[in-house]
């Protein structure tokens, strides 16, 4: 039976390849943009806008920091305690057109030692872990310069 | 330090008693460290639980109901004497959020004396969230979807002084190195070993660029302060009481534009400018303004060092130098003991480890002792303004600024 994939988070990302974008929202009174998405109230306190509709954020952005996780996360963080621990690198990507920040896993493979402060990079899918039934898809940012 | 202006020193209430259960991982429970820093405290303060109007405790939320409504809990162990009871969460700014429901209490005229306490019972390794699936709670999604912990954004942080400001990995180990000295000088700390750069450097990396040893641990530990009015320290013959003036609990203002834990973005800049200063200045902005004085009227600092690179960062926003120049500060050695503005000479969570609902109380504890001039081999020289720093997660700013 083929397993399903299934986003970590519902309405978060979508598409595939060079099609797939993280999913925020817009406040239609003040053009406020909110990752992880606000759908009944838009935080900016000088606006009483209610209507916020889904946008998709830019592809690429510039790195404002990045670490990486040496040790395996806990719980609700899923990992396989049979296999050896992999670390993998964490990238906080600035984006112009949205001014934010947003969080995010490296592609496996990509370490700190690829990374610096400025360097652009760009948003694709990727599995977070998979089990019997699904596969966890899930966001990953990856250097412009790499191909996969 | 005469308090200045208008209503100034009626707006002040004094600390009568300030106690501690040492730090450590005792594997005991919350409700036991909690008893015995109340305790401590008011015999310092010379008083009989039963003269206590009121009591705050500040949440141990990993402790079940006991911990939910921990004010109830060190009442009832104290022995039910019909107290006016709060309990208050702000994660790591629980404790001042605690404060500061005792100094409302008291100035408003409701009660004359308020005991406040926090204590842990911290379980090994990495914090984690509640359990439960709670997609709709950001600390449970940092998780979940990243295994974001909290030394990931420490790393993040710290990386980014790195890039903006040329600090390097050393000069990270030295905050250790500072910390660790002065840790060995309390013997409330968990850790009372000198550590050198080199011990530093050796320990593993846990989130790049920060190992083992620049990031706090997670302790055992409780902390209680006895507040009083001052007309009720004057009554009790304390003439001259630490007092505390300022205590500021403000959140940060939209646009958020520095990434905060437990979130997976900031705030977007893109239909509002986001204020000059970042959320960590604006609390303790916030501290001095309240008090009327600046960060050169200061003797000492305690700032949240939750990593290294983070004591460094609260130097800046503390304005004890200019952004970019806390390195240059602590290589000066203008920020140890014998320096022109000591910072965490209590050895800091460096040498502490955190204990989330003590920790602001503990920090204020430091400040009481070293502005009597009790802290033994660790006192600040003429010590007479201190400012405690710390940011609970979800927004929460806490600064505590006491006199003498």
């Amino acid at each position: 039976m083929p397993r399903t994939p299934t986003p970590v988070v519902a309405g978060w990302f979508t598409g595939d390849g060079n099609d797939f974008r993280l999913l925020g929202t817009r406040c239609r009174a003040c053009s406020s943009v909110f990752f992880p998405r606000e759908d009944t109230h838009c935080r900016n306190p000088g606006c009483l806008g209610g209507h916020l509709e889904e946008v998709p954020l830019s592809r690429r952005g510039r790195v404002w920091s990045y670490t990486d996780a040496r040790y395996r996360p806990p719980s609700p963080y899923v990992t396989d305690p049979e296999l050896p621990w992999e670390p993998y690198a964490l990238i906080a990507v600035e984006l112009e057109a949205e001014r934010m920040v947003v969080l995010g896993q490296a592609v496996p493979g990509v370490t700190v030692a690829d990374l610096a402060v400025g360097m652009e990079v760009e948003v694709v899918p990727g599995v977070l872990h998979e089990d019997a039934e699904t596969i966890w898809t899930t966001w990953q940012w990856r250097p412009t310069g790499v191909t996969a | 330090m005469a308090a200045d202006g208008g209503d100034g020193m009626t707006r002040e209430v004094a600390v009568l008693g300030a106690g501690m259960h040492p730090w450590g991982k005792w594997g005991r429970g919350f409700v036991e460290y909690g008893l015995a820093a109340a305790r401590a405290a008011l015999v310092d303060a010379g008083l009989d639980w039963r003269e206590v109007g009121s009591i705050v405790g500040a949440d141990t939320v990993r402790g079940g109901y006991p911990g939910y409504v921990a004010g109830a809990t060190f009442a009832k162990a104290l022995g039910w004497q019909g107290a006016r009871v709060t309990s208050v969460y702000a994660a790591c700014a629980s404790g001042a959020q605690a404060i500061d429901t005792a100094r409302v209490q008291i100035l408003s005229g409701l009660t004359d004396v308020v005991l406040v306490v926090g204590a842990d019972a911290a379980p090994k390794g990495f914090f984690r969230p509640a359990g439960g699936d709670r997609p709709d709670d950001p600390d449970w999604l940092r998780f979940r979807a990243l295994g974001a912990t909290n030394p990931t954004y420490f790393g993040l942080y710290a990386r980014r002084r790195m890039a903006l400001h040329g600090d390097s990995t050393e000069d990270f180990a030295q905050v250790k190195v500072k910390n660790a000295a002065l840790g060995a000088l309390n013997p409330y700390a968990r850790y009372r070993k000198r550590v050198s750069a080199e011990e530093v450097a050796a320990s593993a990396v846990v989130a790049d660029p920060l190992r083992l040893l620049d990031i706090c641990a997670t302790s055992d530990g409780g902390a209680a302060l006895v507040l009083s009015s001052m007309e009720f320290a004057r009554g009790r013959g304390v003439a001259e009481p630490v007092r505390i003036r300022a205590v500021s609990t403000v959140t940060p203002r939209y646009p958020n534009t520095v990434l905060d834990l437990p979130d997976i973005a900031t705030d977007s800049a893109v239909a509002v400018e986001p204020a000059s200063e970042t959320f960590r200045v604006s609390v303790a902005r916030s501290a001095y303004e309240e008090a009327g004085i600046g960060p050169g009227d200061l003797s000492l600092a305690e700032v949240y060092d939750l990593s290294t690179a983070l004591e460094l960062q609260w130097y800046e926003d503390l304005g004890l130098c200019g952004e970019g120049e806390g390195v240059k500060l602590l290589r000066e050695g203008a920020t140890t003991l014998g320096g022109r503005i000591p910072v965490n000479s209590s050895g800091g969570l460096a040498s502490f480890g955190e204990a989330v609902p003590a920790q602001a109380i503990a920090q204020v504890c430091e400040l009481t002792w070293q502005l009597r001039g009790a802290a033994g081999d660790r006192q600040v020289e003429g010590a007479r303004v201190g400012i405690t720093a710390n940011q609970g997660l979800f927004g929460h700013g806490s600064a505590v600024v006491a006199v003498r």
